[in-house]
């Protein structure tokens, strides 16, 4: 065992992979944690497939997939914000902007010509892919959106909670929305490095959901929201090191059981109650 | 005693729609307000005026002398809408401590000073005992005595229940009307207690303010709670029947209060 992994962990990619997956599981859970709060699962999911368009378009031109997955959604992000605390009620607006973008996203794919396998890799993530320098601008990344949260994290949880009373003291509902799909935005574009476009959900809902359902207090489920992201991740790639099998099937099949444990022991303990 | 509230002449428009077309009333402070009406009658917008969450097209609401925005941390708020916390295992005192001085920048971090405060409001309302279990899981009454608990941090001066009673049956309703009453006669504070049924109110309450059409009356219960007045403030006919101690508000179609609140 010990062998195994010092072999695996000689290997540039590996090693890239292990940072990368560490820094979007970290951004991802306590992100995540809010997008549970706030009740806005759908707009993560849809932020997340609207980055698909971006990286269809940054490969049509010739960019790197990141910045193209950022733009398009860093400026969704914005628009889904300024219904401020109402944007679990949008589902229908939401629904028709992602299939929008989507289908936008096909048409870019069939205008561009390259190497069909990019585009697998866009979807389904290719961490073993990531690298130094992606590792060196997902880290600047991470920072910038957990030094925001750091910001103006206390005012999230209070307008995210008590949105009504949050307004009675004052806060804008609608800019604290902005401030926090554009992380939501940046986030979910880093993820998608590592589990894919259509796996992001994973990394921002399953650890988040998990901890968010069995926790009392916002620090104990921010901390065991993170504690889960990490391990996952960390033991999805290396089963798929052991396994030759994709990392983003182990860490999504992982988080999967973790998810059916956690609820069924909820509910059993609710029936008992 | 000082006035806590003076609403002069008030007009707010929602959508191109006058909802108070010139609301006047004075409130002292110590005060306990019953406000009333149907559905449609203001009263959540009346609300929202107070604490400066909606402005005026005309007239003027202050609070202790000052506008709201600038008076409402006087305010303590508990509002109608439930929060969405039905997922998770949040419990009601971290719940509350998000609360406590959320609007600071920074980390939502609980300092040893939130900590006791967020105790303090939960003893007040006898809510401590339920506080470190999920929210979600807490039945009506439970979770009202914790949104009542919130709405006491900061030593508000005037208290603004926006409907606490809907959706709690009778024994709770008077166990949450006695914990604001208990609250009250520790704290001293004003009290707007927005509800549609102003029976088991009855006991605690001194004035009235009584809406509909986007007017009100204030006044003691008999001045504003009588066939004439509420006639006039609605424009039909509406007779008040005395049964005992109880009171009801009935129009020839049927129970006015009663058919406006299915929602």
């Amino acid at each position: 065992m010990i062998d195994f992994l010092t072999t695996y962990l000689g290997y540039e990619f590996v090693r890239n992979a292990l940072i990368a997956g560490t820094l979007a599981a970290i951004l991802g859970a306590i992100v995540g944690y809010f997008v549970v709060v706030r009740n806005v699962a759908f707009a993560a999911h849809a932020l997340s497939h609207i980055g698909f368009t971006g990286a269809a378009a940054a490969a049509l031109l010739g960019l790197n997939p990141l910045q193209g997955i950022l733009f398009f959604t860093v400026g969704a992000g914005v628009c889904m914000g300024v219904s401020g605390d109402k944007l679990h009620r949008s589902d229908m607006a939401i629904g028709m902007v992602l299939s929008m973008a989507l289908g936008l996203g096909v048409l870019f794919l069939s205008l561009y010509h390259g190497f069909a396998g990019q585009t697998s890799a866009i979807l389904f993530g290719d961490i073993f892919g990531v690298s130094e320098g992606q590792v060196v601008e997902m880290s600047v990344l991470s920072l910038l959106s957990l030094g925001a949260l750091a910001l103006f994290s206390r005012r999230l949880l209070f307008a995210s909670l008590q949105p009504r009373l949050a307004e009675a003291r004052g806060l804008s509902l609608m800019s604290l929305s902005i401030a926090f799909m554009v992380v939501l935005a940046v986030s979910v574009s880093l993820a998608s490095q590592v589990v894919g476009i259509l796996l992001v959900f994973t990394l921002v809902i399953a650890p988040a959901g998990i901890a968010a359902r069995i926790c009392r207090t916002f620090w104990s489920g921010l901390g065991t929201s993170i504690l889960l992201g990490v391990v996952v991740v960390w033991a999805g790639i290396l089963l798929a090191c052991l396994t030759n099998q994709p990392p983003s099937f182990w860490i999504t099949a992982l988080f999967f059981v973790l998810y059916l444990v956690v609820e069924g022991w909820c509910r059993l303990r609710t029936r008992q109650a | 005693m000082p006035t806590a509230l003076q609403i002069s002449d008030l007009r707010v428009t929602l959508g191109g729609t006058e909802i108070l077309t010139g609301i006047n009333a004075e409130i002292q402070a110590g005060e306990f307000v019953g406000i009333f009406g149907p559905n449609g009658a203001g009263k959540t917008t009346l609300v929202r005026a107070i604490l400066g969450t909606l402005r005026p097209v005309s007239g003027s609401i202050q609070i202790f002398g000052l506008p709201p925005g600038l008076g409402s941390h006087q305010i303590g708020y508990m509002p109608q809408e439930r929060t969405g916390l039905d997922l998770t295992a949040l419990s009601a005192r971290a719940m509350i401590a998000a609360v406590c001085q959320g609007e600071r920048w920074g980390v939502p971090w609980s300092s040893a000073e939130i900590r006791k405060e967020v105790d303090g409001v939960l003893q007040l309302t006898g809510a401590a005992a339920q506080a470190d279990r999920p929210f979600s899981v807490l039945s009506g009454g439970e979770r009202q005595r914790v949104m009542l608990a919130q709405a006491l941090l900061s030593n508000p001066k005037i208290l603004v229940l926006d409907e606490p009673l809907a959706s709690l049956d009778p024994r709770n309703q008077a166990l949450l009307i006695e914990s604001v009453a208990e609250v009250r006669r520790l704290t001293k504070t004003t009290v707007l207690f927005v509800a549609h049924d102003m029976n088991p109110l009855m006991h605690v309450m001194d004035r009235v303010l009584y809406m509909a059409w986007g007017g009100a009356i204030l006044g003691p219960l008999d001045q504003v709670v009588n066939s004439e007045s509420l006639s006039q403030l609605y424009g039909f006919p509406i007779e008040v029947v005395r049964a005992g101690e109880r009171i009801f508000v009935v129009s020839k179609e049927g129970n006015v209060t009663e058919c406006a609140h299915h929602d």
